[in-house]
């Protein structure tokens, strides 16, 4: 049948690639497909999917289940390539499913298209973020899969789709969860925020970090930093850059950063970047989209009580 | 005896890598290759295991000759022994012929007990080498670990997730892979450098491991058509003024028009 097959857990992730899918299932010449465990159908049709398999949730996320369904919709629709959502449970199952096809894998596709002579590309971040390379597979299917906000989903639209219930045994899964820990609000999920405030060393003590906790606080925005604020200080626990998280928010604002290459790297997805540092001469400028050139302990109380006030109706 | 495989990879040396100025590509010749970060990682997670409950670690590599500094760090660190798996007539392999290398070699070594390796390589950055091999060798997988400990004949590990850290239970064998947050590794001493040097290395070719190196070859399933390093293409807009109110005023006002204030 062709087409692009499109499996995530995360609904709004599932939503842009099955928009990817619809674009790129007109050049293969197939239909963008999806499946969905539970419930969601009606809502992937609507962002365009033209064929939903949808499967009873198995008991907890454990992988075995899911790879099994996702191999049963791959048996069943045969599509040219399988896009799955790259979160963490994304990027071990699409691998997983890859190995048992015999099939190609492109990690964290932030492009995926067509080149001039009709070969499928992916454009993906490579030594540690610094570079892109253009990759294609050799056969088919391909499995890929993108990080969020890489693809935009359509607009929901009354249309019509096929939907089929996948009713198979379902394997155990041979991890036992044995205990389940929510994260602290501000450590969690800095991969999949769309707006992330970061500390650098401009900060000279760990309380001044409150300083940033308003500035979040009033966004909406997960915290980072840079690696000497974490690795070093111990201030913060997850720092953004070449070894720590990449990240790719909407909108990423540099508190008192400098800049470095390693830095950088894991910032270079963000949509736009705002740096707020007194020193006119900081790399980060260079890597900014809007500098303010200023003290971050003036600049921060006066940005935080500005968005307060816009957000106060 | 508990047996300990751990993967480890000759990585270039990011910090070394240039870029050329007219074709914007990445340099590689002549960049340092080492030990990647998050190998030294698993490989510390390996030697704990066995500080703690004995056994052996075994590294295991796909390589070649030059791969031996490499594998040398890796004694150093503490592994017993060593496999490098090379053959100059297979050429640059994807994850895909890799993981059908490595998974002969872990069956032909046979007898572990854990697979560690480290979530992904920093040059790649494609971490699937881990899920394919618990596919290959039918492993339960356990990946994210930031903690890791071997109990009762059972691997206990923590997972890191985007929202939770799930503490999971899987029997022996199986495979885990590890992120930066499972441990500091440790730098060798000036004495296990030496006695490293004393220490097998058994080097495979893949026809030892009954792989015909063209099916190695054709297993290979991505071809990787350029890399480049983009430039930067920001606005570098500069946002001076008296005070700070100004200058946040003027912010807040450019991030409202290029609408990046509002939610998801």
């Amino acid at each position: 049948m062709g087409g692009v097959l499109v499996f995530s857990e995360d609904r709004e992730l599932a939503r842009q690639l099955i928009g990817k899918a619809v674009e790129l299932s007109v050049r293969l010449g197939g239909r963008a497909s999806a499946l969905t465990t539970g419930t969601g159908d009606d809502d992937l049709i609507r962002h365009g999917a033209d064929m939903v398999y949808v499967a009873s949730p198995p008991t907890g996320y454990a992988i075995e289940p899911y790879r099994a369904l996702l191999l049963e919709a791959v048996r069943r629709e045969s599509p040219d390539v399988i896009l799955v959502g790259g979160t963490k449970r994304g990027k071990e199952l699409a691998p997983r499913v890859a190995a048992a096809l015999g099939a190609g894998y492109a990690s964290d596709c932030l492009e995926l298209g067509f080149d001039d002579s009709g070969r499928l590309l992916a454009k993906r971040l490579v030594y540690g973020g610094s570079s892109i390379a253009s990759e294609t597979w050799k056969g088919r299917p391909a499995v890929a899969t993108a990080p969020p906000r890489a693809f935009q989903k359509l607009d929901p639209s009354d249309r019509k789709g096929e939907v089929v219930r996948l009713d198979i045994v379902l394997p155990e899964s041979r991890l036992r969860v044995v205990e389940s820990r929510p994260k602290r609000v501000s450590d969690a999920g800095l991969e999949n925020a769309s707006v992330i405030v970061s500390a650098g060393r401009g900060f000279k003590k760990r309380e001044d970090l409150r300083l940033l906790e308003e500035l979040a606080g009033v966004l909406g925005a997960k915290m980072g930093c840079t690696r000497p604020i974490s690795a070093d200080l111990g201030w913060m626990d997850q720092w953004v850059g070449i070894s720590g998280k990449k990240v790719s928010p909407k909108l990423y604002i540099a508190c008192g950063v400098s800049g470095t290459i390693q830095h950088a790297a894991g910032i270079r997805g963000s949509q736009m970047i705002v740096s707020i540092n007194s020193d006119e001469a900081a790399g980060i400028h260079e890597l900014s989209d809007y500098s303010v050139i200023g003290d971050i302990y003036s600049v921060l109380p006066a940005l935080t009580k500005l968005l307060r006030e816009r957000r106060a109706p | 005896m508990r047996r300990i495989l751990v993967l480890v990879k000759d990585t270039p040396d990011l910090s070394g890598i240039k870029i050329d100025p007219s074709s914007r590509r990445p340099i590689l010749e002549g960049v340092k290759r080492k030990l990647g970060d998050l190998d030294k990682r698993a490989l510390e997670a390996a030697i704990r295991v066995k500080e703690s409950s004995g056994g052996e670690v075994v590294a295991l590599s796909v390589g070649d000759e030059k791969t031996k500094t490499t594998i040398l760090e890796a004694l150093a660190m503490g592994a017993d022994s060593a496999y490098v798996v090379g053959d100059e007539t297979l050429g640059r392999l994807d994850a895909q012929a890799t993981s059908m290398v490595l998974a002969a070699a872990i069956k032909r070594i046979g007898g572990y007990d854990l697979v560690i390796l480290g979530e992904l390589s920093l040059d790649t950055l494609s971490a699937q080498l881990g899920p394919r091999l618990s596919e290959l060798l039918d492993l339960p997988q356990v990946t994210y670990a930031r903690e890791l400990r071997l109990l009762d004949g059972k691997v206990t590990a923590v997972r890191d997730l985007e929202d939770i850290n799930e503490v999971v239970e899987a029997p022996l064998p199986s495979l885990v892979s590890v992120i930066r947050e499972i441990n500091e590794p440790r730098i060798p001493s000036l004495m296990n450098i030496m006695k490293a040097k004393k220490k097998p290395i058994i080097l495979w070719r893949a026809t030892d491991l009954g792989l015909r190196p063209e099916d190695v070859k054709a297993a290979s399933s991505i071809e990787v058509l350029d890399v480049v390093a983009p430039e930067v293409k920001r606005k570098r807009i500069v946002i001076k003024a008296e005070t700070a109110e100004e200058a946040s005023a003027k912010l807040v006002e450019a991030l409202a028009s290029e609408g990046v204030l509002e939610g998801r």
